[in-house]
């Protein structure tokens, strides 16, 4: 279905990245916001605080991140699409209820602006620490989706996409912003409301009793949703559950609930990932990069380049799951991965599991407070063609 | 010969997942029980209640109810029913927890839901310990109270939960025992009636834990203590009502007042300040059957 244009600023806007989230979160169908304010995130729910009440959403300032990360669950279980946003420390406090969107499988979008850590570390200065985090941060075992926006423009793009790839696969949708994405500003795009395609909440036809909440529905392994207050009174559990919903402590029911949640995003990683491929036609080196990084890595590069140097580009536009087959796929073409993140280690770590010895994985790490140096890139560049 | 009646409560339950996990001579069964009688009285489409519920021996409760019911983290059951009741204003949304769940890791939510007035209808059992794990001092164990991390007695000054309540700004603060079983059906149906933070905190015993631990007997011994022990002062000022070991327990109504609620406040506000550009948040509605 086409975006509700009472929420669509349709148009070119000069915005910055978080308020670019913002719009994109407007233009899916969102109109529940719960936040707790933290640098350099708050910009996002600022901006839904002065709209929502313009186009019919709700926003609600809690007392913490706890409270927050769990409202938005309660929000999508009344039946509205919902958000929250945050930052390092933030996104720490939230990790336990990003496990209960996954383990109740709802279809929710969080939103966390990198900045430096570990603990307060630098509240505004950007890093990219927190990609494994996104991926594994709550206890247990359970898949989600992670997307990297570069630009503004993405940031609207990108958030629009959360929305709808929560719906589709019933599973929290995680942005994954830096603080120099989530603070520059450029231009913003915004398309009219009949060109913005939304998934819609994938609501049962069936009649209750009939309908089991967590059985995936036929050909998929999606199952579909309700909300509170039709009549089909479902019981939603952290606990390890059957297809009803029902407590079910025992590991027959374990293994089928987790095998299940994650197959649904494994068995579906190919029509979830996206990336950016450039210049790897005869590349012998590629770049693998994300979020700002990448637009760094653009310049580094053009400098390798200038010295000879064949390198392609590989931009992760889905972290989470990895594009696995793409990266093996080029680990047999090229001499080396060069992988840039603000980080001491993480994406490139996936990187090296999958070029498993056929090619090198040079990292270029950055302990996070600002972006690379290009030159640095650069030099990794060369180092990997020689 | 007369014909087999079924129990009036049964509509209310999950009869497919009993027996409950709750020991026998546990007063949470009792606060269920008197409920559901609030439920019937109060007419209300149970279809558009909701009930949520922490992490707990209390926080099963939203288990076994035939509503539509969501068993949360520990402590948050407040947050999500806030969420869940700001989406859909329809629904009549009832938290039902514990006292360690909603008082101590849940304490942050507890206080800013009342201050916010929250449209929600909290039900705490409070058995002054946690249950679940194994009988832990929480923060309304009485000062001398044996817990199992207290085992030379609790020495902690607690919580009155209905005095925090009141100064939080809670519309509508009562307090019975697992005894009064009239008194609490008829507690919850005010509550379900009222809008606004209403808290009602229902002291109830924990045989396997609390009393035992603390040599009280059992579950009917601890009756006969509600019963000898407890003093009905409604309108009693809450800073009165608070509870030491095995002592008096000031029971009734103590609070019940007007003031606007969350919902209420946001569109008296956006309304004064934006006039028609005001665009009120409305429910998402039945969704569609095919």
């Amino acid at each position: 279905m086409n975006a509700d244009p009472i929420g669509v600023l349709t148009g070119s806007h000069y915005l910055d990245g978080d308020h670019s989230c913002s719009e994109g979160a407007i233009a899916a169908g969102c109109r529940f916001s719960a936040g707790y304010p933290i640098t350099p995130s708050t910009e996002v729910v600022e901006r839904l605080a002065s709209r929502f009440p313009r186009v019919g959403g709700r926003f609600q300032q809690f007392e913490d991140e706890l409270a927050a990360s769990i409202a938005v669950l309660g929000a999508v279980w009344g039946g509205a699409k919902a958000v929250t946003v945050t930052s390092g420390p933030g996104f720490s406090l939230m990790m336990e209820h990003i496990g209960l969107a996954a383990i109740t499988e709802c279809p929710v979008v969080y939103i966390n602006v990198q900045r430096g850590g570990p603990s307060t570390g630098l509240p505004t200065q950007p890093a990219q620490g927190d990609m494994m985090q996104a991926r594994f941060g709550s206890h247990g075992d359970y898949r989600l989706i992670a997307l990297c926006p570069n630009s503004p423009q993405e940031c609207f793009d990108l958030t629009l996409r959360a929305f709808n790839l929560a719906e589709e696969y019933r599973v929290p949708v995680v942005v994954m912003l830096d603080e120099v994405v989530g603070h520059m500003t450029e231009k913003v795009v915004i398309p009219p409301a009949d060109q913005i395609e939304v998934t819609p909440r994938r609501y049962t036809s069936k009649k209750p009793g009939d309908f089991k909440l967590f059985e995936a529905a036929e050909g998929s392994l999606v199952p579909e949703m309700v909300k509170a207050g039709d009549g089909y009174r479902v019981h939603v559990t952290g606990l390890t559950h059957d297809e009803r919903g029902y407590p079910a402590m025992n590991v027959v029911a374990q293994d089928k609930m987790v095998k299940r949640q994650f197959a649904k995003i494994v068995e579906n990683a190919d029509k979830i990932i996206t990336f950016e491929e450039k210049n790897l036609l005869g590349a012998e080196a590629v770049v693998v990069s994300f979020g700002i990084t990448s637009r760094i890595a653009e310049k580094g590069m053009q400098l390798a380049r200038e010295k000879g140097a064949k390198v392609g580009s590989f931009r992760l536009i889905t972290a989470w799951p990895f594009p696995e087959k793409q990266i093996i796929e080029l680990s047999k073409k090229v001499k080396a991965f060069v992988v840039p993140e603000l980080n001491m280690g993480q994406m490139s770590l996936e990187v090296e599991r999958l070029a498993a010895g056929r090619c090198r994985t040079i990292p270029v790490l950055h302990a996070g407070g600002t972006v690379h140096n290009p030159e640095v890139i650069a030099e990794a560049i060369l180092e990997a063609v020689r | 010969m007369s014909e087999l009646r079924e129990n009036p409560v049964n509509e209310y339950l999950r009869l497919d997942r009993l027996p409950s996990i709750w020991c026998p001579g546990c007063g949470i069964g009792t606060t269920v029980n008197c409920f559901t009688r609030a439920l019937t009285e109060s007419k209300l489409d149970l279809d558009k209640v909701a009930i949520v519920s922490g992490i707990g021996c209390t926080g099963r409760v939203a288990g076994y109810m035939n509503l539509d019911s969501f068993h949360t983290t520990h402590g948050r059951a407040i947050p999500f029913a806030t969420g869940l009741k700001l989406a859909n204003p329809d629904l009549k949304v009832v938290v039902y927890s514990g006292d360690g769940d909603l008082s101590a890791i849940g304490g942050n939510h507890l206080v800013h839901a009342a201050r916010r007035n929250a449209d929600l209808l909290v039900v705490c059992v409070n058995n002054f310990t946690y249950g679940m794990t194994g009988g832990q001092v929480t923060p309304t164990t009485p000062i001398s109270a044996v817990a199992s991390t207290t085992p030379y007695g609790a020495y902690e000054e607690t919580f009155n939960l209905p005095n925090l309540m009141d100064a939080c700004g809670a519309v509508y603060v009562a307090r019975w025992t697992a005894f009064h079983v009239r008194q609490i059906a008829k507690s919850m149906g005010e509550g379900l009636k009222k809008k606004g933070f209403r808290f009602i905190e229902i002291i109830a015993p924990c045989p396997t834990l609390y009393l035992r631990r603390n040599k009280l007997g059992d579950g009917l011994d601890e009756m006969k203590y509600y019963k000898e022990k407890s003093v009905v002062k409604n309108g009693a000022d809450t800073r009165e009502v608070g509870l030491d070991y095995h002592d008096k327990i000031v029971v009734g109504k103590f609070v019940d007042r007007e003031r606007p609620t969350l919902e209420e406040a946001m569109d008296k506000r956006f309304t004064d300040v934006l006039g028609a550009k005001y665009v009120p948040y409305t429910s998402p509605g039945k969704q569609p059957l095919a």
